[in-house]
């Protein structure tokens, strides 16, 4: 039994792969996550194609609401020009969210349907993978030194490198430039890993309650997806939210 | 596990659907609803003008209605005052024309009285040559004693 629950455990944490080593590609992280935003965008592009002024139809209100939270949120903390930072928070939060929305299938479901056509490994929850998460929070490092710049120019970025937080005098550059770069490292690790962290540990358990005998699941099994209901929009909102919050600070004199 | 090259293609996937969502998705949604939001803001203002204009207006009715309340109570009082006057050139007129008629009838009798005198004194005078040809038994020439008579009949 405590083998093949190991086997079981491992085998669902087995990626879909092509290729070796760094150049390995997780097929189904990309995949899964490709369609899901392909629904997030067909969804929305849709609604904004023939989004009526006078009668907003049932799907156009559930959409402008999102389209309005994150507005409201972007407004709140980010005071430079949002052309760019408002579809920015729209696309990182709907688009987690439904990465998170996986973690609520069964776990068995995809491995047991790909199996039939010979696929031996698939996880279907992107947000589990670290290269999904920091694949979003590494632009967002991108982006906050582009922001940055854009703010402040190269010079008051620079500057602000290597004077903030203790001083500007040169003894103390070396001190105020190591500080910056560890936080501005922080940020997309902090970012990545939580998100990460956050949804592994999701996954990992619901294998675990897909250990249980099939009668002895549902309990369990309805009491976390209970509590994970709460944890999915969480996340991606905590996401999104931090994402706004960083490019305001970088585009802002202190 | 472990970071490799998927990295990337979810970097690139990330750029890519940030770019669409700016370019399609964000402005026409944000447009629809600035746009609502705008109608809405004029349907107030101008349902706030209309209620506004309405007001005006009740005013300015009352504000007829006044007048033409004065206007009316003048007309009529003009009307009394020129039925008070008709009627008192009436009462004059008629009583001109009663004096005038009783001067006429005052006239006519003191006419008649005149006539009816002359009358009498022919009459008298008639009998009188009757008298006196009855007295002096034959007839008196008339034309004789015309002169005497009509002396007789102006003393009469």
């Amino acid at each position: 039994m405590a083998s093949s629950a190991t086997e079981y455990v491992t085998h669902h944490l087995e990626h879909l792969t092509v290729g070796e080593g760094f150049w390995t590609l997780h097929v189904d992280t990309l995949v899964v996550s490709w369609i899901l935003g392909l629904i997030f965008i067909g969804l929305f592009y849709a609604v904004a194609r023939r989004a009526s002024v006078e009668a907003p139809s049932g799907i156009q209100t559930v959409i402008e609401a999102c389209v309005e939270f994150i507005d409201n949120q972007v407004s709140e903390s980010f005071h430079g020009p949002k052309d760019f930072v408002a579809p920015l928070a729209l696309t990182i939060f709907i688009w987690v969210l439904f990465w998170n929305l996986m973690d609520l299938i069964p776990v068995d479901l995809f491995p047991e349907l790909l199996k039939l056509v010979g696929i031996d490994y698939v996880r279907i929850l992107p947000s589990a993978d670290m290269n999904a998460t920091f694949g979003l929070s590494l632009t967002v490092l991108a982006l906050i030194i582009i922001y940055s710049i854009k703010g402040k120019g190269v010079k008051g970025f620079g500057k602000e490198l290597f004077t903030h937080p203790f001083g500007a005098h040169p003894v103390l550059w070396p001190a105020n430039f190591m500080l910056n770069i560890v936080e501005l490292i922080a940020k997309p690790v902090s970012l990545g890993m939580r998100l990460f962290g956050n949804l592994y540990a999701a996954e990992i358990i619901f294998i675990l309650i897909a250990l249980l005998p099939i009668w002895a699941q549902w309990v369990p099994g309805v009491a976390w997806a209970i509590f994970h209901i709460m944890v999915i929009p969480l996340q991606a909102f905590i996401f999104m939210v931090l994402t706004v919050v960083y490019l305001s600070l970088a585009y802002e004199e202190h | 596990m472990g970071i490799n090259v998927t990295l990337f293609g979810q970097m690139i996937t990330f750029l890519v659907f940030i770019l669409f969502t700016m370019k399609f998705v964000w402005p026409p949604i944000k447009q629809a609803m600035s746009e609502r939001e705008k109608r809405i803001a004029d349907g107030l203002a101008s349902a706030e003008r209309s209620q506004h204009e309405l007001e005006l207006a009740k005013e300015r009715a009352a504000e007829h209605i006044r007048e033409a309340k004065a206007q009316a109570a003048e007309i009529i009082e003009k009307a009394n005052r020129q039925g008070t006057a008709l009627v008192d050139e009436a009462r004059e007129e008629a009583r001109t024309v009663a004096e005038r008629e009783r001067a006429a009838a005052e006239a006519r009798i003191e006419q008649e009285i005149g006539q009816a005198k002359a009358q009498l004194r022919r009459e008298v005078s008639d009998l009188a040559i009757l008298g006196a040809s009855r007295i002096l038994e034959r007839e008196v020439d008339a034309k004789a004693h015309q002169q005497m008579l009509d002396q007789l009949t102006e003393q009469v």
